[in-house]
């Protein structure tokens, strides 16, 4: 799951907003990673048992599992498919994006 | 197959809350998942160190940095040295609750950081050196490193009509720093999670010098589907073309023991770079494998 206290990503407006120098504070995130992704991963929770393979599993780390359902942050899923490739419920389904499930 | 460890760890009850995010890897990437679940266990006090790899190339996409912990870029060569520098500033600033993590690729612990790695586990400094191993310089575009097993394809190692690949078995690791006589030394997969976090959690209650090797498989490099990551992992361990082991109070100990193993064409046929292998590559490596583990059985107790 996204970090609470991470930095929202937005393009810089002004310089002073980049980090810059050889030492620079941690967790600046400007660019999203969504626009990677061909397929993205839709939960559907009445199949989803919470077995959380599909948290430990992802490279990500944007499924979160704070909330009552899993959720995804699609902001930074790349769409690899990892999840839906090893929920052993068969939970998780690719779709095209652009698509509706 | 025997059970992997002990159940300590539950995914439950772990951290929600990610250390390394919004990273530029490939999709899939199996380092990613390494690096993402030893932060995970090892916490918010670790002092980190990257050499020149995968990870510090695609975490540190200027100006954006990706962790949410202190983070030292070094040279390539330099990722044992400076651990044991910070281990050494962080003793004579007196904190004593924080970890320093050194997560290097096998191109930077097997080729060219071994010297430094060899002295760090010498004088036993109180460092955790976490190798992920994708079995060549992907970062620059799959070169060969010491690392890679025998008959795979890279750029600087081809295999077609006149060539086959890599010539020479892979570098063990594991046996080289056991040999070192650290503290805790072991081998794990990405695709055995529980096991993996448990030694990283085991060597955080260790004192001295630690070393974990972890398999990473590597979409790009390998030539596979993007979410076959994880089943390539548990494959190479099946087929016993990896081992889960750890070495510790002198002792080595194999995690897991298959009583038979899946052939090694499950694992190697989907990939694009043993493609070119025919039925006498698969026994020969098959032959290599068997003698590989009886060499193990016989020094370890499992």
């Amino acid at each position: 799951m996204k970090p609470r206290w991470i930095k929202d990503f937005h393009y810089p407006s002004r310089p002073e907003e980049l980090a810059f120098g050889a030492c620079t504070e941690a967790g600046v995130l400007i660019t999203p990673n969504s626009g990677w992704r061909v397929f993205r991963p839709v939960i559907d929770h009445s199949r989803c048992v919470r077995c959380l393979l599909c948290w430990t599993y992802c490279p990500d780390g944007v499924i979160g599992k704070e909330e009552k359902e899993l959720t995804i942050d699609y902001d930074y899923c790349k769409g690899c498919g990892i999840c839906a490739h090893e929920c052993p419920k068969r939970a998780i389904s690719m779709v095209k994006e652009g698509k509706r499930p | 197959m025997a059970e992997v460890g002990i159940m300590a760890i539950d995914f439950k009850n772990l951290s929600d809350r990610e250390l390394m995010y919004g990273q530029k890897t490939c999709p899939g990437c199996g380092a990613t998942v390494a690096i993402r679940l030893a932060l995970k266990i090892l916490g918010e006090r670790t002092f980190l160190c990257i050499p020149a790899c995968c990870a510090a190339a695609t975490t540190n996409a200027y100006p954006q940095t990706s962790f949410f912990v202190n983070n030292v870029v070094t040279a390539f060569p330099a990722t044992g040295s400076t651990i044991a520098g910070m281990a050494a500033a962080a003793e004579a600033q007196g904190l004593e609750d924080v970890t320093i993590l050194g997560v290097a690729g096998d191109g930077g612990t097997a080729d060219i950081g071994l010297q430094a790695l060899s002295g760090a586990c010498e004088r036993n400094d109180n460092v955790i050196y976490l190798c992920y191993d994708n079995e060549a310089y992907m970062n620059t575009g799959i070169q060969r490193s010491s690392s890679t097993p025998w008959g795979a394809w890279t750029t600087t190692s081809p295999a077609g009509e006149g060539a086959r690949g890599v010539v020479k078995s892979r570098k063990n690791l594991f046996d080289i720093i056991a040999a070192h006589r650290v503290p805790y030394c072991a081998t794990a997969s990405v695709a055995y999670p529980r096991d993996f976090m448990e030694k990283i959690a085991k060597a955080k209650a260790i004192k001295g010098a630690r070393f974990i090797h972890v398999q990473a498989p590597c979409p790009t490099g390998w030539g596979y589907p993007t979410e076959k990551t994880i089943e390539y992992g548990r494959l190479a361990v099946g087929s016993g073309l990896w081992y889960l082991a750890e070495y510790e109070n002198g002792e080595m100990k194999l995690n897991m023991t298959p009583k038979t193993f899946k052939p090694v064409e499950s694992y190697l046929r989907g990939q694009r770079r043993f493609q070119h292998m025919k039925e006498d590559d698969y026994r020969l490596i098959e032959k290599q494998r068997d003698r590989e583990w009886a060499l193990l059985r016989e020094r370890m107790k499992s």
